[in-house]
């Protein structure tokens, strides 16, 4: 079947409309059907709209709209455009838009160069630190291990529910 | 070096020899890294990105100077201009996994440095100003790690890293933040297939933060039952305490379940398992014109069955060239022209025909 508008393509698009029981049929091609407004483009990328739709839905959900607002100094970045593409603009940035990371966590992990950072004052304090941390470790991993080999022995006995359990108290000790 | 040197030959990390090789097809870590002072790679400009490329560039082709004391010296590097570069350059790197879809779909000055022996591979400009990679055969993670901590120390005493002692290396993607370091290994699970159990396996996965893609890495589905799993944590948690968890929980455990549902194929559906690998053999060593979905998807089988003790007179060092051989930019490359699909669809089972029959 021939477009009813430019009468050369192929008729892909059949549209039935019934205005006040009058029932009229068009059938168009895919092109005479975008120009009139029927059917949207069909190459829309799936990502795009996705994101597009993530970003709208999470900027419907801030209260204040100023955060978004904000842009990096240096790169110019704002957060409605971190949000789109999910990349950041510059080292910056990281201070500027504050939800680019959990801010809960820390740096575990090699330095540049594996050259040690920290001055010498800074470090005592820190070597006390990482003693208690040890200490607490050696506790902590002594438990582990033993909910580890319970873990081990639930799944063996086909036990999920047990293991399901101690799989979350595992994962509470880690953290 | 020429590029065809590189098409004609097995990528060395793809050796039968290594540890699990039957199911681990091979180990990778990679390290993403940026200079500090400049903008990530999506806010820099032409002038910035070269000026960026040059020096990383300088700086990692001059490593063999300080690789004295390392536990494997790096052998011969050279660089290879991705800008410039053909289609079919680009298609053959990302064949031989040395370089991302990214950098080959990226804008502007950019390239990688690869070692000859393609077990090392820094792409410059790609999401971030560097991704350091290296790579080895079998379940060799640890290795893999000690080879590219050094090159990673020797590059961060000449290059001044973004970093930040609270947050770590600083990269493009706060995915990445932290460590930077993604580990990855590819695994040949046919046996999980065919007992229906790779279902289990994503979903353990994602409980436990692992992405599991097909072989290609990022956005690609699974091709003949070869799956990449890789670590999505780069922030709280060590680079050892990453790789330790790889190399003694996760992938051992996956090899177990993978040996299982082979043991259990042996045992109970033996007709239907020599069935699978006697049509591929069948197809692979028969048909005129094949397509390298198809290909892969039977190599595959016929990788297990070899595996398996079910075929005796094809090695597996034959199975592996051939993943590589029968690619689209392999075939042109080693042709020296361009093909079309239908020729390469043709010039792919002539090869197969050669090497198996």
């Amino acid at each position: 079947m021939q477009c009813e508008l430019c009468k050369t393509r192929t008729a892909t698009v059949h549209l039935t409309e019934i205005v006040d029981g009058q029932r009229t049929e068009s059938h168009l091609c895919q092109n005479c059907a975008q120009k009139e407004g029927i059917t949207i483009k069909n190459q829309l990328s799936l990502n795009e709209l996705l994101s597009s739709l993530i970003a709208a839905h999470q900027e419907s959900d801030e209260q204040s709209g100023t955060e978004s607002q904000i842009s990096c100094p240096v790169c110019g970045i704002t957060m409605e455009m971190f949000r789109k593409q999910a990349l950041l603009g510059c080292p910056k940035d990281y201070e500027v838009i504050e939800k680019a990371h959990d801010g809960n966590l820390t740096h575990k992990g090699k330095t540049p160069g594996g050259v040690p950072l920290t001055a010498p004052e800074i470090a005592t304090d820190e070597q006390a630190e990482v003693k208690n941390e040890n200490k607490s470790d050696s506790t902590g991993s002594l438990q582990a291990e033993e909910l580890k080999k319970l873990l081990e022995k639930a799944v063996c006995d086909e036990d999920y529910e047990l293991a399901a359990k101690l799989r979350d108290q595992l994962k509470a000790l880690e953290q | 070096m020429r590029l065809n040197e590189l098409s004609s030959r097995l990528s060395q990390w793809f050796s039968p020899e290594a540890p699990l090789s039957d199911i681990v097809i091979s180990s990778r870590v990679r390290l993403a890294r940026n200079v500090a002072g400049h903008k990530f790679i999506s806010r820099c400009n032409e002038a910035e990105k070269r000026k960026i490329l040059e020096m990383l560039k300088e700086t990692i082709l001059s490593l063999n100077e300080s690789a004295q004391g390392w536990l494997t010296p790096l052998g011969d590097i050279f660089f290879i201009d991705i800008e410039h570069g053909s289609g079919l350059e680009r298609d053959l790197l990302i064949e031989r996994q040395l370089i991302s879809r990214n950098l080959a779909a990226g804008k502007g000055p950019r390239g990688v440095v690869i070692a000859k022996n393609e077990l090392f591979a820094a792409q410059i400009n790609e999401e971030d100003h560097l991704r350091l990679a290296v790579f080895a055969a079998g379940l060799n993670l640890d290795k893999c790690w000690g080879r590219i901590n050094d090159i990673d120390d020797a590059i961060g005493k000449k290059v001044k890293y973004a970093f930040s002692p609270r947050l770590g290396f600083l990269t493009a993607c706060p995915t990445n933040l932290g460590t930077g370091i993604r580990v990855s290994v590819m695994l040949h699970l046919p046996g999980l297939k065919m007992t229906d159990q790779l279902k289990k396996l994503f979903e353990a996965a994602k409980d436990m933060n692992l992405a599991v893609r097909g072989l290609f890495g990022e956005g690609t589905e699974a091709v003949g039952d070869f799956f990449q799993v890789s670590n999505q944590v780069t922030l709280g948690i060590s680079e050892e305490k990453t790789v330790e968890d790889f190399m003694t929980l996760i992938i051992p455990k996956i090899v177990e379940y993978e040996r299982l549902a082979r043991d259990r194929l042996l045992v109970k559906d033996t007709n239907i398992l020599d069935d699978r690998i006697s049509r591929a053999m069948a197809v692979l060593k028969n048909a005129k014109i094949i397509s390298s979905h198809e290909a892969m998807f039977l190599l595959s089988n016929l990788r297990m069955g070899i595996n398996m003790g079910r075929v005796k007179e094809i090695s597996i060092n034959t199975i592996n060239e051939l993943f590589l051989l029968t690619q689209p930019a392999h075939l042109q490359i080693n042709k020296g022209q361009n093909l079309d699909a239908e020729q390469r669809d043709i010039l792919r089972a002539e090869t197969l025909r050669a090497k198996l029959n």
